[in-house]
C-alpha cells in the first residue's frame, strides 16, 4: 500500500467513522436498537488480518503516517528569506515536557551548516593562559552532564506585541523547545585554557555562514552553561548545531550558539550585531535595553487552542499547557475560563526541573458556554507572569523581544477557538 | 586556575587564531590595518549590496534598511538603521566582514570593508565628504548618533515584577470579558492549501 492510498483510506475511514459515530449516538438517544455496532469493532481490520513491516523495514523510525500533520511550520511573510528565518514547534500536538528532536523549532541566520565532525574544531583564545584547540574526540573525553532545559527564542510571541495576530499557539508560542542535552560543563573546558582574572566576558562564535557571535558574562559561563554534543540521547540534529552547540540555560535562544567553533575571553562585551542591532529591546521612550538575557516566567495553553478546537462537545475537558521560567522552576500555574475574573490552580504533572518546560493540566466540566481561557505562571523566585497590557504600559509595543504576556483563547459555543485580546 | 586539567586539546597556533579571531570591539581592539574611501565604498556597494539593500540603503522588499530613520525611535513605527539605532561603528565593520554579502560571506578584503563602512557612514549623513577615508587610525574617532540611548536590563524594576505580590484569584475584574482584537480578522496566519480556513498545522 503506498502513501497515497493510505491517506485516502484514512480519510474515508475517518469520515465514515465520524458519521457512524453520529448515527450511533442518535440511535442511542432515541432508544432504538443498537443494530450492527461500530465497524471498528465488528469488521476485521487490515491490521488485524495482515502482518505489517518487519524489524528490518525501519532502521530509524518515523512517526505514524496518521501524524503527518504534526510538523514544524514557517510563516513566509515574517522574514525576507528562509535562510535567515524561523519556524515553529507544533506545541498544540505535543504533550509532556520533552520536544521530539525533529520537531524542535529552527532559527538560522545563514541556513543549516552541514559540518563533518572530523573537520570541526573548538578554539579557546583571548585572555587565557594558553589558547587551545579541541577536536570532537577531545571533547568527548571530558566528564559529561545530562540536563533538561527549554530554549526559547527571544522573539517568541514577538508578532503579538501589537495585538492578536497569528491564530495558533504553534505560531504565537512555538519558538521554543525543551530537550535533554548531553555535554561538558563550559567551566571545565575553560579551565583547561586557564581564564585570566581580568576575563569577565566570553564571546561565543558559530562556524556557519552567519558566523553568529554573542557576548556572555563570565559569571554565567562558569555557572551552568554546557558545550553540548547530544540532544535527547543522540547527536544534535544539523539544524540544532551538529556537532556542537552552546547551552545557556534560562537565557534567550540567540545566545545558544550553534555549530560552536570558538570561545574568546575578554574584559568587556564585544557589542556584536546580535546584541546591538538585534536582541536589544526598544522602549516607548526611545531608549533601548541591551543584554536582556533572561527569559521571564511564561505559560500558554497548548490544547485546546486555535489549531486544536474542542470537537467532543460538552462534558469533561482537559486543558493542557506549558509553563517555564529562566529564573528556575515553576511554582504554580493558574488557569481562568472567564478571562481573568476567577482563577483556579492547575496541576503540574511530570518532572519540575529548573529552566525546563513544565506540563500543567486543568480538568473541568465544560457546559458548552463561551470561554476566555488564560494561564498564568508563577516561578520559584515569586515572579508572576504579567498581562500583555501590563507589559505594554511599561515598554510600549516596539520591543520585538521578550513578550511573556498572558495569552487569551476565545472558545465559542461550537468549540472553535481564536487568538484574541480582551478587556 | 581551578579545574580538572585533563591536558586535552592542543595549543592553538598564531595563524589559527588569526584565521578565526576577526571580531572587533568598540574600542577598536581587533581592527586590521587598512583604509578605504566613501567613493570607493560606493562602487563596492553598488556591485555587492544594492540588489538587496537598495541604492541608498533603503532596503529592497523586506531586506534590511541600512540608512535613514533618524528621529523615529519614539514613533509608532520606528525605523532602526545603522544611523538611527546602532550604537557602535565597530559592529558595522565586524558584521559586514563576518557575514556579508549574504550568500558570499568573507569575500571582501579588509580595505573593501573599510571603504564600505565609510560609504555606510555617508549614506547615514555621519560623514558628508565623498573623499572621506576611513582607516584603522581614525576609526575610533567616529561616533554613531544613538550610542547613548542603550540602557542595561532593568526589567525587575517594572511594576508587575518589582513587588512579587501574590496575584488575585477571585472576582479580580468586574463585568464580563469583551473581545477587543481578533487574530482571525487580521487573517495573516498561513493556511493549508487543501483546507478551508483553518490555520496551517490545524487538526483536520
Amino acid at each position: 500500500m503506498n502513501d497515497r492510498t493510505t491517506t485516502a483510506s484514512r480519510r474515508a475511514f475517518l469520515r465514515n467513522g465520524l458519521m457512524g459515530g453520529a448515527a450511533f449516538a442518535a440511535a442511542a438517544t432515541t432508544g432504538s436498537a443498537r443494530a450492527a455496532g461500530d465497524p471498528a469493532i465488528t469488521e476485521v481490520q487490515d491490521w488485524n488480518r495482515y502482518p505489517g513491516d518487519g524489524v528490518d523495514a525501519r532502521p530509524y523510525g518515523s512517526p505514524s503516517s496518521f501524524e503527518a500533520h504534526v510538523v514544524r511550520k514557517n510563516v513566509p511573510w515574517l522574514t525576507s528569506d528562509a535562510v535567515s528565518s524561523v519556524n515553529f514547534t507544533p506545541l498544540h500536538e505535543l504533550d509532556g515536557i520533552i520536544t521530539p528532536s525533529g520537531l524542535c523549532f529552527e532559527r538560522h541566520h545563514g541556513g543549516i551548516a552541514e559540518i563533518d565532525p572530523a573537520m570541526h574544531r573548538l578554539m579557546i583564545n583571548g585572555m587565557v593562559d594558553k589558547p587551545l584547540v579541541f577536536s570532537m574526540a577531545d571533547l568527548k573525553r571530558f566528564p559529561r552532564e545530562n540536563r533538561v532545559y527549554f530554549l526559547e527564542c527571544a522573539a517568541n510571541s514577538g508578532m503579538e506585541w501589537r495585538g492578536a495576530q497569528l491564530n495558533g499557539c504553534q505560531y504565537t508560542h512555538g519558538m521554543i523547545h525543551c530537550v535533554m542535552y548531553t555535554g561538558v560543563p563550559l567551566k571545565t573546558i575553560l579551565a583547561e585554557a586557564g581564564v585570566k582574572p581580568e576575563g569577565k566576558w566570553l564571546l561565543a562564535e558559530g562556524a556557519d555562514a552567519s558566523a553568529m557571535t554573542r557576548s556572555i558574562p563570565m559569571d554565567k559561563a562558569l555557572d551552568d552553561c554546557l558545550v553540548a554534543f547530544a540532544m535527547n540521547g543522540e547527536a544534535l540534529r544539523p539544524e540544532q548545531g551538529y556537532p556542537l552547540r552552546l547551552v545557556v540555560p534560562g537565557w534567550e535562544g540567540n545566545m545558544w550558539v550553534k555549530w560552536l567553533r570558538r570561545l574568546e575571553v575578554g574584559d568587556q562585551p564585544w557589542q556584536q550585531r546580535e546584541e546591538t542591532s538585534k536582541y536589544t529591546d526598544l522602549l516607548a521612550s526611545g531608549k533601548a535595553r541591551r543584554f536582556t538575557f533572561l527569559m521571564d516566567v511564561k505559560s500558554v495553553i497548548t490544547n485546546p487552542s486555535p489549531q486544536a478546537p474542542i470537537s467532543h462537545g460538552k462534558g469533561p475537558l482537559v486543558v493542557s499547557g506549558l509553563a517555564w521560567s529562566g529564573n528556575g522552576r515553576i511554582k504554580r500555574v493558574d488557569v481562568t475560563t472567564d478571562g481573568g475574573r476567577n482563577w483556579h490552580a492547575a496541576r503540574i504533572d511530570g518532572p519540575s526541573l529548573p529552566k525546563a518546560l513544565h506540563r500543567f493540566y486543568y480538568e473541568f466540566d465544560w457546559d458548552g458556554s463561551e470561554l476566555f481561557l488564560q494561564s498564568r505562571a508563577i516561578d520559584e523566585q515569586g515572579f508572576v507572569q504579567p498581562t500583555k497590557d501590563e507589559l505594554r504600559s511599561a515598554r510600549g509595543s516596539n520591543s520585538i523581544y521578550h513578550n511573556n504576556g498572558i495569552q487569551t483563547w476565545f472558545v465559542n459555543k461550537d468549540g472553535g477557538i481564536e487568538n484574541v485580546e480582551i478587556s | 586556575g581551578d579545574g580538572l586539567h585533563l591536558k586535552l586539546g592542543r595549543l592553538a597556533t598564531e595563524e589559527e587564531v588569526a584565521a578565526w579571531d576577526i571580531d572587533i570591539r568598540p574600542d577598536g581592539l581587533g581592527l586590521p590595518k587598512g583604509k578605504g574611501t566613501v567613493s570607493h565604498g560606493m562602487e563596492i556597494y553598488d556591485q555587492n549590496c544594492a540588489s538587496c539593500h537598495g541604492d541608498f540603503g533603503e532596503g529592497v522588499g523586506r531586506w534590511p534598511v541600512l540608512a535613514g530613520g533618524q528621529g523615529t525611535l519614539r514613533a509608532d513605527r520606528p525605523e532602526k538603521t545603522i544611523g538611527s539605532y546602532w550604537p557602535y561603528l565597530s559592529t558595522v565593520y565586524d558584521y559586514v566582514r563576518r557575514a556579508m554579502p549574504f550568500g558570499n560571506a568573507r569575500s571582501l578584503s579588509d580595505d573593501d570593508v573599510y571603504a564600505l563602512t565609510a560609504y555606510l557612514l555617508y549614506l547615514n549623513d555621519v560623514v558628508t565628504d565623498e573623499e572621506f577615508e576611513l582607516s584603522d587610525r581614525n576609526f575610533t574617532d567616529i561616533r554613531l548618533p544613538n550610542e547613548a540611548n542603550f540602557i542595561e536590563d532593568d526589567r525587575t524594576d517594572e511594576p508587575f515584577y518589582a513587588g512579587k505580590s501574590e496575584p488575585c484569584m477571585t472576582n479580580c475584574i468586574p463585568g464580563k470579558a469583551t473581545i477587543k482584537m481578533h487574530a482571525a480578522i487580521l487573517d495573516v496566519t498561513p493556511e493549508n492549501a487543501d483546507e478551508d480556513d483553518q490555520p496551517a498545522g490545524g487538526i483536520d
